[in-house]
């Protein structure tokens, strides 16, 4: 039997909404979200760094959910998916990826559009090659990436 | 979902308290930077610390500062992202910010440290499998088991230095400050901290922690990174030659030359770029005129030993690194400054 | 049937429907359904590639805190399996286990952790057995016992040989024979979202939500080893994070779930890891494959035979249709007065391979092409023309049977030749660009167990201005769910958006055989439409009643129905009718196919058509490969939603490309070597090159606005297309796929010692084909329709 180990608090704001939790403190902040806070919206394809499906934004930038330990986020701000829209109206990436059909079965797409959400607050007008680049580690097995690199280059103007 | 074993997580106050605590709990502490390295390797099982020792908050870990002697020192905990981000650094150290850059994906090098880069572990497809894979295949040597699955007469584990970052280091000279417990610090240049053992391929001490990472003034060295891997992105190194070159006025002064992902520890070959010293590295030779890249390129590859035990073929592996080395050679000596420039 | 110009949202490049739910987050796939008091379900696999189950104890998992029950096979001992002729799997081996990965006990426990350390703590005595890991050795009697016993001889899972036509006689007329071997290693799917499966017990009643393609084969499989009538069980296809084929069996984890919460009274959730994807794979077979072509002096191919062994994995699955496709489509490109086929499926001590994207046509299609370019080489004939000269025609029954109706072979070819300037490129050192088309069923024509059913069906619903289509068939990210509503949207005057859905529910949708074979924008779309018409009909009646006008001068477009808004119509249309509820269902027409024995597999109502150019540099020191363009020309018939159709273009050639350059599902002594996203490659953001997508519409007579399939049909071509560019860049023929740069790096330094300029394999074994089954092809006047 592995010995219990106790939770701790954890200090995060999640979508703009500050959370104390406790946690274990070898439970993933894809744990985390999925689990304790029920943000499901969050996906995961490996849990173990491989497929960018998990991607979060922590303090702006994009990291893999399934590989932060709590204490690695205390403190710090992170956006899901979930967090992205303001109210009923969609982001500009969102909006981009729904009207250039950068998504088919959906799963990569949260950890997608956060990235490319990243990006653009970074770099407001990527190349072609910059979106490949900022968006290498998110696998898509769907879509063949051409609607994505699409998507977010008509988010770019949308948000220009 | 693949989860993490119970552990206990401890932030101390400073790298000195690290290294306290890293002596008092022994082998059932590790120290954890960014954890990508760390995480998906205890969620296998390749790994079971009881205690992990965090080093990512730690402010005094993420400096990056120019020294006095006009080289710079980069804090551990610095992120992949943040050098490889680096215009200054780009500018003086193009083959350290390039093997930086091309670790991994971009959500990795977010987190990823250089400290951890340095310190990550040796791979080998036969390790680096799930508890269940390695408990149907039989242990190995490396964990839960005796024997070598890819050398089985091998006394050692041939495991695979995997970092893209200590070529690029170790060519440019760098050295490691290394903290232990009672405020000890030692400096020793990267290469010491390696060991041909795929096992134990660190030669620091176990209560000691990368502190920072020196380089040099850049001086007149032109260096480059080359990455051989299957995908333009995620996957670690097949194979990987980090070269820094300097001239004086036309002619090749040094070059040293550092090869990864071919053996246990990082290699440096760069006697093998004997024959370049004192040539002047025209349009030609540097094209393959004279075979002289080819002939540096067939001596330096020949401490490289591939195995079964990484993608792709090994002989394509040892091939792919002779070209490594000509193709780094080529790419270093395009960001010479020109001769005439600032020595 | 009514033309483009009056068509208001069909091919128009309308947003998904649910495109808006999935970039939000809110959409719940099957892993984000939390039910209150769920409990958490592993599986314990084995860890042997072939053994005998001596004992399993599971006593001390029992005694585990928060262990909830334990089950072995013992629980679960009736055998299914997906295809009525090999139901040889337990959802729970207890007698034998056949792979690394083989279920043997399932855990259900207060959370994951507990059920996974529960699953540790089980002791399994095993007797080790010689394992089977090869094609080669299966084919000769083994060591220990056969994987299976109903089969045989040796590891022979399934046999076939067809002669159609006399191929002896076309062989003694042809002026060329050519024979050829090749090589297509195994991969696998990789989903982005790894199964899952959560089950809840109410009242007796059991509820399973899977991440499925075709709950109505699930459901059948629940029913058959639970016990339970069809009617007390409900599966639901939860929203979908990626299928290909992968998830279209029934599976131990769907059948574990259930019989634990049947037992617990709990909701039980199980969710695979990405390594236990990998065991549970059904994915592309390994095929090895021979082909001999006889051809006149213009290049008319007088005769072909076509052999294929088919290396199986540990069970059944889908693998007798599987071996029947690795020869049925070859027919449908080219004219072949005389064809044979020999076929054999094995059984090796891997996890069980089955359908994925293109099912068994992927292997003899880029067999067939890279053979018929040397062939073409060989006559000095251009590759191009020597496909041309052999082109089926529209509207013809091929040799086998087959009923070809709208073809657009030619315009693809010619578009993506003009497109790519193919025939005008220039020469320069390590660039290359090649050719080929191919050919996929529109859904195919006989559903997987005999049965006279509809093979879909759809109810409408309209009340209170709300429209509701109830469907079987199941999203899976191929846009089903937006080719219906399209569909629905067309038939209302509506737009796609205003319809809403219930799919892939056991319980409440009528029947639908799932999303597998590119069958739903063909029979599900059929069926919607044809729902969609009688609905459309009353709507229309009513107000022309109401207007004292004729219907034909009741428009319905832009949401009005004549001078009526679609909400007061409806409204008087359910005043006058009572329950505006319309049915649609779509079988597929007799005598589509032949009636011999393996005439089952590859008759459809339609077939696609697609033609590949693709351009590359190959590096002749690394053997790298860049790809840098692709071009594909497909003939959809019509296509319903062109930004969801262009996608499947996009996300087929993807996946082409990365079987013909990374994908692989390989093994080293009975051990998967690449179980992770790490190690099994796949293309990334900076691998994939740029693809033009090249749409023809040939208007299919019987498709729904004359559409056919896109879902798996440009994947075919890509294949054989980077191996014939890589011939046209290096000189070089490598005859196996995936061509990984060891491997041409390894043809070039044979060619540099003059030795033969090709890497693959070199022979084909014996193997213990039956005695043909030999069919008399149809008459001149069946073969021209
Ligand atoms: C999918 C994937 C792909 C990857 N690809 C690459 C690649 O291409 N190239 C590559 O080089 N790496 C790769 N990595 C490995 C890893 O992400 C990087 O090496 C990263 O830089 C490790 O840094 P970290 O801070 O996350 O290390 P951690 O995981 O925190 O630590 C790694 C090791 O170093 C030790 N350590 C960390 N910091 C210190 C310190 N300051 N002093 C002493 N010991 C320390 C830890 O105890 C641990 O043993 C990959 C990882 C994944 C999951
Ligand atoms: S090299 Fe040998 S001992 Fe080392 S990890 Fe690989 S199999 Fe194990
Ligand atoms: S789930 Fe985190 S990278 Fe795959
Ligand atoms: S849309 Fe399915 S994985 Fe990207």
């Amino acid at each position: 039997m592995p010995r219990p180990i106790g939770r701790e608090l954890l200090r995060v704001q999640v979508n703009g909404e500050e959370r104390e939790l406790l946690v274990r403190p070898y439970a993933t902040l894809l744990e985390v979200l999925r689990e304790e806070l029920r943000l499901s919206g969050t996906k995961h394809g490996c849990e173990l760094g491989e497929c960018g499906a998990c991607t979060v934004l922590v303090d702006g930038l994009p990291q893999l959910s399934c590989l932060l330990l709590p204490a690695q986020v205390e403190g710090a701000a992170i956006t899901t998916i979930e967090g992205l829209a303001d109210g009923a109206a969609l982001h500009a990436v969102q909006r981009a990826f729904v009207e250039r059909g950068g998504l088919q079965c959906g799963y990569c797409t949260p950890g997608m559009v956060l990235a490319a959400k990243a990006l653009l607050d970074a770099n407001p007008t990527p190349t072609r090659q910059e979106i490949k680049e900022a968006l290498a580690g998110n696998l898509c097995r769907c879509t063949g990436y051409a609607s994505i690199l699409d998507a977010v280059e008509e988010a770019a103007r949308l948000l220009s | 979902m693949l989860r993490l074993p119970p552990c206990s997580y401890l932030r101390p106050g400073s790298v000195d308290e690290a290294a306290e605590l890293l002596a008092e709990h022994g082998e059932t502490a590790m120290l954890v930077a960014g954890g990508t390295d760390l995480v998906p390797k205890m969620k296998r099982g390749q790994m079971e610390p009881e205690l992990l020792i965090g080093l990512g908050h730690l402010a005094e870990l993420r400096a990056v500062t120019e020294t006095e002697e006009g080289g710079f020192e980069i804090g551990a905990g610095v992120t992949l992202a943040a050098v490889s981000g680096s215009p200054r650094l780009a500018a003086a150290y193009p083959a350290y910010t390039r093997a930086a850059a091309l670790v991994s994906s971009p959500a990795l090098r977010n987190v990823g440290t250089i400290g951890g880069n340095l310190c990550v572990d040796t791979r080998c497809n036969y390790y680096d499998m799930s508890f269940e894979w390695r408990q149907a295949c039989g242990f190995c040597m490396k964990k839960d088991g005796d024997i070598c699955r890819v050398a089985p007469a091998s006394k050692r584990c041939r495991a695979i230095a995997s970092s893209d970052t200590a070529p690029a280091a170790i060519a440019l000279g760098a050295s490691v400050v290394l903290a232990g417990p009672g405020g000890r610090r030692r400096e020793v240049p990267v290469d010491d901290l390696y060991r041909d053992d795929g096992q134990y391929f660190l030669a620091m001490a176990a209560d000691e922690i990368v502190q920072s990472l020196r380089l040099p003034p850049a001086g007149s060295w032109g260096s480059a990174y080359v990455k051989v891997r299957r995908r333009g992105t995620i996957d670690f190194p097949l194979a990987g030659v980090a070269v820094a070159l300097r001239r004086s006025g036309l002619l090749v002064e040094d070059c040293r030359i550092v090869l990864t992902a071919v053996g246990s520890r990082p290699f440096d070959v760069s006697p093998a770029a004997g024959p370049l010293l004192g040539r002047e590295l025209t349009a030609e030779v540097l094209a393959g005129a004279d075979d002289l890249l080819a002939e540096v390129a067939n001596e330096a590859a020949k401490v490289a030993k591939p195995l079964d035990n990484a993608d792709l073929h090994y002989v394509w592996r040892k091939q792919m690194t002779r070209r490594a080395v000509e193709q780094a050679i080529v790419e270093a000596a395009s960001c010479l400054p020109a001769p005439g420039g600032p020595a | 049937m009514r033309r483009a110009g009056e068509l208001h949202v069909v091919g128009r490049a309308l947003p998904r429907v649910e495109a808006a739910a999935k970039v939000t987050g809110s959409i719940a796939y099957a892993d984000d359904i939390e039910l209150p008091g769920m409990l958490s379900c592993k599986l314990l696999r084995s860890h042997h590639a072939y053994a005998r189950i001596i004992s399993v104890d599971t006593s001390a998992a029992r005694a585990m805190p928060g262990v909830v029950a334990v089950i072995t096979g013992h629980d679960l001992p009736v055998k299914y399996g997906i295809m009525p002729t090999c139901e040889d799997e337990l959802a729970l081996e207890h007698e034998k286990v056949r792979f690394v990965g083989d279920p043997v006990a399932a855990v259900a426990a207060v959370n994951e952790e507990t059920a996974l350390a529960a699953c540790r703590a089980i002791r399994v005595d095993y007797e080790p057995l010689e394992a089977v890991g090869s094609i080669e050795q299966a084919l000769v009697p083994p060591d220990d016992e056969p994987i299976h016993d109903y089969a045989g001889p040796a590891n022979v899972h399934r046999l076939a040989a067809l002669e159609f036509g006399d191929v002896d006689a076309g062989f003694a007329k042809a002026a060329h024979v050519r024979e050829d071997v090749f090589f297509f290693e195994g991969n696998t799917h990789l989903p982005m979202e790894q199964h899952s499966a959560t089950a809840q017990v109410v009242g007796g009643k059991v509820t399973l939500w899977s991440s499925t393609q075709d709950p109505h084969y699930v459901h059948r499989a629940l029913s058959k080893v639970l016990g339970l009538p069809m009617g007390e069980l409900r599966v639901v296809a939860a929203p979908h994070g990626g299928g290909f084929g992968g998830k279209c069996d029934p599976f131990s984890h769907e059948i574990a779930v259930c019989k634990l919460a049947l037992m617990t009274g709990r909701p039980v959730k199980c969710t695979l890891t990405r390594e236990e994807v990998f065991y549970t794979h059904r994915g592309r077979h390994p095929v090895l494959m021979w082909v001999r072509t006889g051809v006149d002096d213009d290049g008319r191919i007088l005769a072909m035979h076509f052999r294929s062994a088919l290396d199986g994995g540990a069970y059944g699955s889908y693998g007798p249709a599987s071996t029947l496709y690795t020869g049925a489509l070859q027919t449908t490109t080219y004219a072949i007065p005389a064809y044979r086929f020999e076929g054999v499926r094995v059984f090796t001590n891997k996890a069980p391979c089955g359908p994925k994207r293109g099912h068994g046509t992927p292997q003899p299609r880029f067999a067939l092409e890279v053979h018929l370019d040397k062939l073409a080489g060989e006559l000095g004939l251009d590759p191009v023309e020597l496909r041309r000269r052999n082109y089926v025609k529209p509207f013809t029954r091929t040799v086998n049977w087959l009923r070809i109706t709208s073809c657009g072979l030619s315009e693809v070819t010619d578009r993506v030749l003009e497109a790519s300037g193919y025939e005008q490129r220039l020469r320069r050192p390590g660039h290359g660009m090649g050719f080929a088309v191919s050919s996929y069923m529109c859904g195919a024509g006989l559903p997987i167990y005999w049965n006279r059913l509809p093979h879909s069906e759809c109810v409408l619903n309209v009340g209170r201005g709300g429209v509701t289509l109830l469907s079987g068939a199941t999203e899976i990210g191929q846009g089903s769910d937006t080719v219906l509503a399209t569909i629905v949207a067309e038939e209302l005057g509506l737009g796609p958006g205003d319809i809403r859905l219930v799919t892939g529910d056991t319980g409440l949708t009528p029947v639908d055989l799932g999303s597998y074979s590119s069958r739903v924008t063909f029979m599900a779309g059929n069926a919607a439409r044809e729902a969609g018409a009688k609905m459309r009909a009353l709507l229309v009646k009513a107000v022309a009643e109401k207007e004292g006008c004729a219907a034909g001068e009741v428009r319905v477009a832009g949401g009005r129905i004549g001078v009526m808004s679609f909400e007061e119509a409806a409204l008087l249309a359910e005043e006058r009718f009572g329950t505006l509820s319309t049915r649609g269902s779509y079988t597929p027409p007799e005598g589509i196919g032949g009636r011999y024995k393996g005439a089952g597999v590859g008759p459809s109502p339609a077939y696609s058509y697609s033609a590949a150019v693709v351009d590359l540099d190959a590096d002749e020191r690394s053997g790298e490969i860049r790809v840098n363009k692709v071009w594909l020309g497909h003939d959809i018939g019509r296509s319903i939603n062109e930004l969801a159709a262009r996608g499947q273009v996009e996300g087929g050639v993807y996946m082409g490309l990365g079987e013909a350059l990374m994908e692989a599902q390989a093994y080293r002594d009975g051990l998967l070597r690449q179980p992770s996203m790490l190690d099994y490659k796949s293309l990334t953001f900076l691998d994939m090159p740029e693809v033009e997508t090249i749409l023809v519409e040939t208007v299919d007579p019987e498709g729904p606005y004359g559409a056919k399939e896109v879902g798996q049909g440009p994947l075919l071509p890509v294949i054989p297309a980077v191996v014939s560019a890589l011939h046209d860049a290096l000189g070089v023929w490598v005859d196996e796929v995936p061509i990984t740069p060891d491997k041409v790096v390894r043809v070039l330094s044979a060619r540099s010692k003059g030795k033969e300029p090709r890497y693959g394999p070199k022979g084909f074994p014996e193997v213990p084909y039956p005695a043909l089954v030999k069919v008399a092809p149809p008459d001149a006047a069946t073969a021209s329709l």
